[in-house]
């Protein structure tokens, strides 16, 4: 009667009256998911959580790695300026090319010349490779296990700029010591 | 005879209404009810923000069907080069309104008497007693299988005017399914009409008040555990929903025979689907579960086996009874979707050899049976 041959398997399931009558395993089935459902619908109604889902935006879970590449910030010196010294090696290691550095020229700091007007990161392109923190020199960009606040309505709203990156989450560079020693860290003739 | 007109536009009136309501707000238990069962908190995101102010409405995601039925309303309506065009325009409506005449003959409360529950009326009803039923006809359960035998014609339609070889092997399927299944579902209902001796359902319903063994409510389902089970089955196959939704099964067919529908038009089919479910839970309700009663209860009140008799004023029947169909119509529904959230998929070859080598001569031994016994008894 069958149009073709079937092949019969060394495991092929065999049923017994018990799961041929279809109704008692039917009726099992329904136990099972009546019981999760009555289960969770006791949680929820007695103000628990019935349920593993985390409501994303609003919470975060806590047990995130913590070698988690999250969200970017940018380390602050003691006095809340940003280690960056805008030398564009994160830009140019960036493999979805998101980063958008603008660098300006401070005399006054003879250390540090060189720093950034504007630091910008494209959230809807970036990655999340973690190259650009291997690729700082001064320890200026880090990735936090946490995302919160990165979904946007809006395509442009996705650019964060140094305020974000500098005020959400803040960490200073506890590694160097500031002011810098004599000598150390100054380029070309004093 | 304008108090007729009146009493039977209200009575239309609330019939769709509540089919309209049940169509929607299934919709929001199926997903909660699937979400709760699989450990998810289900849609919870649409919202209605009360125009200038921030205040957003979430009201457990029951917004969800708003915002799909907005969603089909504003969608473009895709037309596919068909050859018949009008068939392919008319099939929707031929699924989706037997599913809503199919309620004209089903009793949802016992006798209405305007007169006696509104006392200023009472000057202009009379003492007129009206049957909560928008046509009260001897062949009830007959129609009943006349119209849900249309909705095959629909979904026939509608997968042979699209020019698509997915919706023409979806409507054999369904056409073949449905009409195995209904076949089945006449059968166990012809075991009950025995019982009953009447295709009635306003007659159907007031013979289940009665009082079995002694202590027993005179339900259908104690009457015909068997046949119960076996009509549930059926009246799911004839729904097309999982287990036995071969004619849309995704995985094979995109969306069955109606998948070259879009916009309302596939709206009206998913519409009509979720009618049925009310319908089937609103038809089981009154042939196996004691329709508008609660157990005991009869027009007048309740009578408790012991010989206890508790009357009821009119007003109290008349509510309780309208309270408890739509209870008891909820409950089904519910346990409807239990079962599609529970069980897989048949195989399209196993879905018939169920119906005709498994269910087909379990509903005739149970039809057999009945027929022994009821003899016997008499």
């Amino acid at each position: 009667m069958k149009p073709y041959p079937r092949k019969t398997y060394w495991n092929e399931p065999t049923m017994g009256w018990w799961e041929r009558a279809y109704l008692f395993e039917i009726l099992r089935g329904l136990w099972i998911t009546s019981v999760v459902f009555l289960r969770n619908m006791g949680k929820w109604v007695t103000g628990r959580k019935g349920a593993l889902t985390t409501y994303y935006p609003e919470e975060t879970r806590w047990d995130y790695a913590p070698a988690n590449r999250g969200k970017h910030i940018l380390t602050q010196r003691p006095d809340g300026r940003p280690q960056c010294v805008a030398c564009n090696m994160c830009a140019t290691v960036c493999p979805a090319k998101v980063i958008e550095i603008d660098a300006g020229f401070d005399p006054a700091d003879a250390a540090h010349p060189k720093f950034p007007v504007r630091f910008e990161i494209d959230y809807s392109r970036c990655v999340f490779c973690g190259l650009c923190v291997e690729a700082c020199p001064e320890d200026a960009i880090r990735m936090v296990k946490e995302t919160p606040g990165l979904p946007r309505l809006d395509r442009g709203q996705m650019w964060l700029g140094m305020d974000e990156l500098l005020t959400w989450n803040p960490q200073s560079d506890v590694a160097k010591p500031y002011p810098p020693a004599g000598g150390s860290g100054k380029r070309g003739p004093e | 005879m304008i108090q007729d007109l009146v009493v039977y536009l209200v009575y239309i009136g609330y019939a769709l209404a509540v089919l309209m309501t049940f169509g929607t707000v299934l919709t929001w238990v199926e997903r909660k009810q699937a979400a709760v069962m699989s450990d998810r908190i289900g849609a919870n995101r649409a919202y209605v923000r009360i125009p200038f102010t921030q205040i957003k409405l979430v009201w457990l995601g029951l917004f969800h069907g708003l915002a799909d039925g907005l969603k089909m309303l504003v969608k473009e309506d895709w037309r596919p080069k068909t050859y018949d065009w009008y068939a392919y325009a008319v099939a929707p409506w031929v699924v989706f309104t037997p599913v809503l005449l199919v309620f004209a003959v089903i009793p949802f409360g016992g006798l209405l008497i305007p007169g006696q529950l509104f006392p200023s009326l009472a000057g202009f009803f009379g003492d007129r007693a009206y049957p909560m039923q928008i046509a009260r006809l001897d062949a009830g359960i007959i129609i009943v299988f006349a119209f849900g035998g249309m909705t095959i014609i629909g979904a026939m339609l509608a997968g042979w005017s699209s020019y698509n070889k997915f919706s023409m092997l979806g409507a054999l399927r369904a056409g073949s399914q449905m009409i195995s299944y209904e076949l089945i579902m006449a059968l166990t209902v012809l075991g009950l009409l025995l019982l009953y001796g009447t295709v009635d359902l306003t007659a159907i319903v007031q013979q289940q008040s009665g009082v079995l063994f002694g202590f027993l409510p005179a339900w259908g389902v104690f009457l015909q555990p068997f046949a119960a089970t076996l009509f549930m089955a059926a009246a799911i196959a004839e729904n097309k929903r999982i287990p036995f939704d071969l004619p849309e099964a995704e995985s094979e067919l995109i969306a069955g025979f109606y998948t070259e529908y879009s916009a309302m038009k596939m709206g009206l089919f998913m519409f009509a689907e979720f009618i049925e479910i009310a319908i089937i839970a609103a038809l089981f309700t009154t042939l196996f579960l004691g329709g508008y009663n609660l157990p005991y209860m009869g027009d007048q009140g309740f009578a408790f086996p012991g010989g206890y008799v508790l009357p009821m004023s009119h007003g109290a029947v008349v509510v309780t009874q309208l309270v408890v169909f739509l209870g008891k119509v909820l409950l089904i529904s519910s346990f409807q979707i239990l079962i599609r959230w529970t069980l897989p998929r048949f195989r399209y070859d196993q879905v018939l050899k169920f119906a005709w080598k498994f269910m087909f001569p379990l509903a005739l031994a149970n039809l057999i049976v009945t027929a022994v016994v009821a003899w016997l008894a008499n």
